[in-house]
């Protein structure tokens, strides 16, 4: 059943998808290499507060799975690369991959010295750029692997030279050229994951003329303890504590000008940030505009819980437009379908339920795969795809997807 | 084994400069660690080959003082068979005293280099549990629907043997009685074939899979690698990990002769026997229609959850009608239409066909008539009540319900009560416990997966949706949660994934899920057994089962290893090789308590090291610091802290104890299910030890701790050392 001989199985991607891909197939005896874009493993929901319906934080999660990761040789993980070409078919695939650099090699013992040397600054990507962070940086407090980066932007300059000269373990390296790798594997699973659409598409929705939009995955960070504001839910515009938080539901999901689908996460998180107002500022007021709320399954429970509270006011509307203020406030126009009233209503800070649109749709596969109508991969092809990339998934839904992705890969790695 | 022991302490990120390392040596050699090496930095490629050419020559216990157990794993792991202790130096001691006075960390590092110390040299490396006789590699599959099928056929297609159990005559379960699938493929507009025929036709083709039909479950004895499966037609079966695929079953529409009238005409029907005359192509005559959704789900009065597949299923038999008659008048009436992912397009579809939407309220529509039906109901959208009439027929789309019973267990403070109080709650627990069985499994905690809400054996975590509390024994498909059909397709192949897994983690004798290769597993010295039981009770997984004398006959294959039935033990003759109640117990008693004049307080944290350790380790790391007085212990689960660590603790004069772990509750986070609420329970019974010793309850603390509240790390302790400081020295000190 297990062959240490065969080859080995490649998932590109490490988030909860590929995480879970990934472990799945090493537990049950296979070689693996995972393959990650960012300089840590994780992905998405490492920059999640909590998880729908327990609220509980993902790092927490993660710590297992980096545990089973560590105490795994069957494992072997490059960050920083991204696979630029795909050739052969099941059982025997070449596939070419791009290591970029890191400036920052394995003798990092993550002690921050570089971090304290320099002193240019790069928007956070962790925390979507709402604050700055040092261009040599911990990408976050739980980053697998647990190792500093050197910004490109600093790599050539005086301040990649400051960094250098503060690691007592030479572990800056800024001659780092990266590298090309050619991996001979008998399985590819693509967990390449999403991206949140972006809101400036949008144009009736002004996200560009006022900090005090922000999307769904940048209040996240917003409420988060390792976030920009140390979990103090706060207007970008101006640092202070909203007074009344508007959710705006499908905002460019379930819409044909924008993304046809329904992103499928959208009600359940906003309804769980609506208990980090509640928890944070629970004199704030709260309310939530929506099409319809998709709280599946047991999740139900969750909603129910919600409406329970009496903390939130569900309004059913499509909001046609949001008009920022002198004072930094928004207002929202829209129609209440249940009463059939025009309204303007005014808030404090906006958050658009914005959607995932799958990577596959903005970068395909280096590889002859097809594509439904939005981008997503199709099943049972060569190029196995798991989680977001093939259909708009929750957390636990990414993780089966990775768990069953394995098996496939097994299969084919068997042939 | 032989040990070779030897030390090796790093002087990098700042250790060097903090600590006197001559002090650190000779505190270790208290505890046997008498040879040591220095490195300015050990998991440099220098330090680490130092350290691989001493094991190469023959070291084979090594106590790394440098950073947390969490760090540099890579570099300090030198195979099974060399134990490695780590001391964690840096985020314990250097990082987190910055307000310390020197001779105060100093004495902190000297502790945990003894309390490194006798746990290397009381740990034993772990020797895999390995079963007697073949273990079994066949993959049973309990089930024969969609999500049954695809287990069984993905779990063949790996090369496992499968033996696929239906109760019925016949495989196929809900899609035998299916019409046509609605949209699942690009671009999500066209009816499809019912996958069935496909289906069948591999499982009969396969030579991996067996099929058992008109046969159910009698019986199920065994653990993982070795599941002995006796079968209603006399079959007796070999399996080394079960798949339960019983599927659902539709809500009762006679529950619905109130709210919806269901029974008082043959007109209103349920989306299942409108289906069924789809299949039978009795759909002809249909001029007007209603579907009307959350027929009994979503309703505290019925099934309060969402059965997630009707709305889809509506838009389907609302196509089947415009299909057969364009110009029929199809409602739907529904509260939020459900239709997730790429399936939004399936709704448009059935808008783009024609198919009107009508939103309601909670309340049901009114249904009156017999042969033609009359509803009424109220249009939120248009804020009126709306009325059909001359309805041909009225669907109610009813949801589902798990065919698994459910299983009600005893609170935890059942444990340890006195008989009578306790026998009381686990006879309640009994009498709400349905008395029929799916694997009628011969385990001492009875006969089914434990399950939480709504009778669904559920993992609970949303990381690990696989995980039951059955080792070895995974679910799939709708009986885990209310799920749509390609939805069940793919948990199938998922389930078999985690089946083959188990199978090799039995074959390799170490654990799974979520210490997944650990090869450690608990053993019982039986001759001090006193047949109490509580190891048997108390463990999350009933990986123990009871002779007819009460002893315990623990199946180290069903075991996760979270040291549970350690923790419950007063006997104390439950033991990991690298992990016990002495070796614990022994590091406690290592630290050197001072003479109450010097006025230095000492206190023990035992922490989970899945959420607690890593939040200090970020605590520390980020710069926070706390009370030098303070040791911590890293522990696999607070349900394995056994109360005699607290006595031991107290007795030999610690002022206080910690114990950190996760929330417990029903979101708990404990991945051994109940271990922080077990600590919490047996720490509320410690009060009357303290009593007898004329000790204040204030000394124990049970916090807790999630891996986020790194920020609360310090805060806690901080507060502590002022509760103990105002509860003062313990008088223990220096007996």
């Amino acid at each position: 059943m297990t062959d240490e001989t065969k080859k080995a199985i490649l998932v590109v991607g490490g988030g909860m998808s590929g995480l879970s891909a990934a472990l799945e197939a090493a537990e049950a005896g296979y070689q693996v290499v995972l393959v990650e874009k960012n300089a840590y493993v994780g992905g998405r929901v490492a920059q999640l507060h909590q998880y729908f319906p327990k609220l509980c934080p993902p790092y927490c999660g993660l710590e297992i799975n980096f545990r089973r990761v560590k105490s795994n040789p069957r494992i072997t993980i490059h960050t920083l690369a991204e696979v630029t070409s795909i050739e052969g078919a099941p059982g025997d695939f070449t596939v070419k991959v791009k290591v970029s650099p890191r400036y920052v090699n394995d003798k990092c013992t993550a002690c921050g010295k570089c971090a304290d040397a320099v002193s240019a600054t790069i928007p956070n990507p962790f925390n979507y750029g709402l604050d700055q962070i040092k261009a040599a940086y911990l990408p976050h407090d739980l980053a697998m692997p647990l190792r500093y980066v050197i910004d490109p932007s600093i790599a050539g300059t005086d301040e990649g030279q400051k960094a250098a000269a503060a690691c007592p373990y030479g572990a800056v390296d800024l001659g780092d050229a990266g590298q090309e790798l050619s991996l001979n594997v008998g399985a590819v699973i693509w967990a390449a994951g999403w991206t949140p659409y972006d809101p400036s598409k949008i144009e009736y929705y002004n996200f560009d003329k006022s900090p005090n939009i922000v999307t769904n995955v940048q209040f996240e960070r917003l409420a988060a303890v390792n976030g920009p504001t140390s979990g103090a839910i706060q207007r970008p515009g101006d640092g202070a504590a909203p007074k009344k938080v508007a959710f705006i539901q499908c905002a460019g999901s379930r819409d044909e000008n924008h993304l046809p689908f329904c992103s499928s996460i959208c009600c359940l998180a906003s309804l769980k940030q609506s208990t980090y107002v509640m928890e944070k500022l629970p004199e704030a007021e709260i309310t939530i505009y929506f099409i319809d709320i998709r709280a599946m399954d047991r999740n139900e429970d969750f909603y129910t819980k919600v409406k329970a509270s009496n903390k939130v006011q569900f309004v059913k509307s499509k909001i046609a437009m949001i008009t920022p203020q002198a004072n930094g406030n928004l207002i929202l126009e829209g129609e209440n379908t249940a009463t059939g009233e025009r309204f303007k209503a005014e808030h404090d800070l906006v958050v658009l339920a914005t959607g995932m649109q799958p990577n596959t749709a903005l970068s395909q596969v280096p590889f002859d795969v097809t594509y439904d109508p939005y981008g997503f991969l199709t099943s049972g092809q060569a190029v196995i795809g798991v989680g977001t990339v093939r259909r708009p998934s929750e957390v636990v839904t990414c993780v089966q997807d990775g768990t069953s992705a394995a098996l496939k890969a097994i299969q084919a790695v068997g042939r | 084994m032989s040990k070779k022991v030897c030390g090796y302490l790093c002087k990098g990120c700042g250790i060097g400069d903090a600590l006197d390392l001559g002090g650190l040596k000779k505190a270790a050699g208290e505890q046997g660690v008498k040879e040591f090496k220095e490195h300015d930095v050990l998991c440099s490629p220098e330090g680490v080959a130092m350290i691989q050419a001493d094991v190469d020559a023959g070291t084979n216990a090594l106590l790394i003082a440098a950073c947390s157990s969490r760090a540099k794993t890579d570099e300090f792991s030198f195979g099974n068979q060399v134990l490695v202790e780590r001391v964690s130096l840096r985020e314990q001691v250097v990082w987190c005293s910055a307000e310390a006075e020197d001779d105060d960390r100093q004495m902190l590092g000297e502790d945990y280099m003894r309390m490194g110390g006798v746990k290397l040299t009381k740990s034993e490396p772990p020797a895999p549990f390995q079963l007697e006789g073949e273990v079994a590699k066949a993959v049973l599959v309990v089930g024969g629907g969609i999500s049954g099928l695809n287990a069984a056929i993905a779990a063949a297609e790996a090369g496992s043997q499968v033996y696929l159990v239906e109760k019925e005559a016949e495989l196929g379960g809900f899609l035998r009685t299916i019409n046509k699938l609605g949209p699942q493929t690009a671009p999500y507009r066209e009816l499809e074939d019912n996958p069935l025929p496909a289906l069948l036709e591999k499982v009969s083709g396969h030579a991996n899979i067996k099929t058992f039909t008109g046969a159910t479950v009698d019986k199920t004895e065994g653990a993982p690698g070795n599941f002995t499966i006796s079968l209603s037609n006399g079959e007796s079966l070999r399996a080394g990990a079960i798949i339960q695929a019983t599927g659902w079953t539709p809500y009762d529409p006679e529950k619905l002769a109130g709210d919806l009238a269901y029974g008082s005409s043959p007109n209103i029907v349920t989306n299942v026997q409108f289906e069924q005359k789809a299949k039978e192509g009795g759909l002809g005559g249909i001029n007007s229609i209603a579907f009307i959704q959350c027929a009994g789900s979503r309703d505290a009065n019925h099934l309060p959850y969402c059965s997630a597949f009707c709305c889809l299923v509506s838009c389907k038999q609302a196509m089947y009608v415009k299909q057969a008659n364009p110009e029929a008048s199809v409602y739907v009436i529904y509260k939020d239409v459900r239709t997730p992912s790429q399936s939004e397009e399936v709704y448009r579809e059935a808008q783009r066909q024609g198919v009107i939407f009508i939103r309601r309220d909670e309340a049901y529509p009114t249904i009156t008539g017999s042969d033609k039906l009359s509803l009424e109901t109220m249009d939120v959208l248009l804020n009126e009540k709306v009325s059909l009439e001359e309805l041909d027929m009225v669907v109610l789309a009813t949801g589902m319900k798990p065919n698994n019973p459910k299983v009600v267990e005893a609170p935890l403070v059942a444990f340890g009560e006195d008989q009578e109080a306790a026998k009381k709650l686990v006879e309640e627990a009994k009498a709400q416990t349905e008395d029929w069985s799916v694997l009628n499994l011969q385990y001492r905690q009875g006969p089914n997966l434990p399950t939480l809400k709504y009778a669904m054996p559920d993992s609970h975590f949303i990381c690990f949706p696989y995980e039951t509390r059955r080792t070895g024994i995974y679910t799939s498909g709708t009986v885990r949660r209310p799920m749509r059909l390609t939805q069940a397709q793919d948990d199938g192949v998922g389930a078999a994934m985690k089946a083959i897994q188990a199978i090799r983690a039995a074959e390799a004798g170490c654990a799974v899920h979520p210490r997944s290769g650990d090869e450690s597993f608990p053993e019982f010295a039986m001759q001090r057994c006193t047949q109490c039981k509580r190891c048997t009770e108390e463990c999350p997984f009933g990986a123990i089962n009871e002779d007819e004398k009460a002893n315990p006959l623990p199946n180290p294959t069903r075991c996760r290893r979270c040291g549970v039935c350690m923790g419950a033990c007063p006997e104390r003759i439950i033991s990991f090789k690298n992990y016990s109640v002495d070796i614990v117990g022994s590091q406690i008693k290592a630290i050197e308590v001072p003479e109450e004049d010097e006025e230095k307080p000492r206190v023990v944290v035992l922490a989970c090291e899945n959420d607690a350790l890593p939040a200090i380790d970020m605590a520390a790391r980020l710069g926070k610091s706390w009370s030098a007085f303070v040791r911590f212990i890293p522990v696999r689960c607070l349900g394995s802290v056994n109360l005699v660590w607290i006595a031991d603790a107290l007795s030999s004069g610690i002022d206080g104890l910690i114990l950190m772990g996760c929330r417990r509750g029903d979101d708990y986070q404990c991945h051994f299910i109940k271990g922080s609420e077990l600590a919490n329970v047996r720490m509320s019974k410690i009060s009357e030890t303290l009593q007898r010793l004329v000790l204040e309850s204030d000394r124990i603390k049970v916090a807790e701790v999630g891996i986020t509240d790194h920020d609360k790390v310090a805060g806690i302790i901080n507060e502590f050392m002022e509760t103990i400081d105002s509860v003062g020295p313990n008088p223990y000190k220096g007996f």
